[in-house]
């Protein structure tokens, strides 16, 4: 499974949600496939996208956050996927595309690699629905079904350890941060 | 013998109630609605008080550097929030306020209780208390000290006009003449 496919499979539905991706490849991909102002791409502070998504969800319980987490991340900062099982705000989805490897880097193995389980981990943690996929229309299904259901989800997408030729895209960073500031403010002003 | 329990400690601790609450309503005049918090013991009285008031949103953290992405998001929303931590929470936060709050000019507003300065009695804290202002230093984090009752309040809302107005990170430091009474 590719995860540009996965995020091609979604990217309709994203329309209407405040999104935050991981750097690298994640962002490169869902870039590619067209920028909006409602996304919200962390290019550095590996970890820190679903503490992001956790503080949108809790401030903006109308809305409806989606994180495109990564394996390499999420492990960087295990003790936020309690956080976010503490306050489970329902608004949230938090997707982490699993291919085991930190890829941006060269490719190096991570721990789900040799057997660590993020969905275990994630169930453990208190987060109320978890779920593995492989398939992209099982991806399709899990973060719409998510999106529209009532509770924190975690899903786990593994994913093949392949991605673009380079991470750099035409959006500074800054340029990124203030649309995607000011695209909330727009939604708050309806 | 008599057991005393473990919140009958905490309870008997003498951290200033008084100066908590004037740093406590300080933080609401300033408009803010979420605040992050990882409890040490001289933040005990403003972690209560967060959870306690209604109109607070308390995030209570794992690790502090959390704390950065939490405010990172509010601030997206257009919620003002400020990080409650100890010196230590700073220094374990230091890679979210390099490659997230700089990087991306989030304003954070944070209360730092300064461990390990004069008067430090646990040898663990020391270290920590050495480092913290040469650190804030290099990082060019601007920050005050909150050390009187006096300048408590207008301090705070000074740190907070300038986060928001320069979009970065301003630290308060929480002293023992503040916050400890013995």
């Amino acid at each position: 499974m590719l995860r540009l496919d996965c995020l091609r499979s979604v990217y309709a539905e994203l329309e209407n949600c405040l999104v935050v991706t991981i750097m690298g490849a994640v962002a490169a991909e869902l870039h590619s496939l067209g920028h909006r102002p409602n996304f919200f791409y962390l290019q550095h502070a590996m970890g820190l996208a679903s503490s992001t998504g956790l503080g949108l969800a809790l401030c903006l319980p109308e809305q409806q956050v989606i994180v495109f987490d990564g394996d390499g991340s999420l492990l960087m900062n295990l003790g936020g996927l309690s956080t976010m099982a503490r306050y489970r705000p329902k608004n949230l989805v938090h997707v982490v595309f699993d291919n085991e490897s930190l890829l941006s880097v060269g490719g190096f193995p991570t721990a789900t690699s040799t057997g660590t389980d993020l969905e275990g981990i994630a169930r453990a943690a208190g987060v109320p629905r978890v779920a593995t996929v492989r398939s992209v229309e099982s991806f399709k299904v899990a973060v719409n079904e998510a999106a529209h259901g009532s509770e924190l989800t975690t899903i786990i997408a593994k994913v093949e350890a392949t991605g673009p030729a380079g991470y750099v895209t035409d959006l500074s960073l800054l340029e990124n941060r203030f649309q995607f500031r000011r695209h909330i403010r727009s939604l708050q002003k309806r | 013998m008599v057991f005393v329990s473990r919140r009958d400690l905490k309870q008997n601790m003498p951290v200033s109630l008084t100066n908590s609450k004037l740093i406590f309503d300080a933080l609401k005049e300033c408009d803010i609605h979420l605040v992050s918090a990882l409890p040490e013991t001289w933040l005990v009285h403003l972690v209560r008080l967060t959870d306690e008031d209604p109109e607070m949103i308390l995030v209570r953290l794992a690790k502090e550097e959390e704390g950065v992405g939490i405010s990172a998001g509010a601030h997206f929303a257009g919620v003002k929030s400020a990080m409650l931590m100890q010196n230590h929470g700073f220094l374990a936060s230091i890679n979210g306020i390099v490659s997230f709050a700089h990087l991306y000019k989030i304003p954070l507003l944070m209360l730092i209780s300064y461990r390990g300065s004069l008067g430090e009695r646990d040898p663990w804290q020391t270290q920590g208390g050495n480092v913290t202002e040469p650190l804030l230093r290099a990082l060019g984090i601007p920050h005050l000290f909150l050390d009187a009752v006096e300048t408590v309040k207008k301090r705070i809302r000074q740190a907070q006009t300038l986060a928001e107005s320069s979009l970065q990170p301003v630290a308060l430091l929480l002293t023992r003449d503040l916050m400890w009474e013995e």
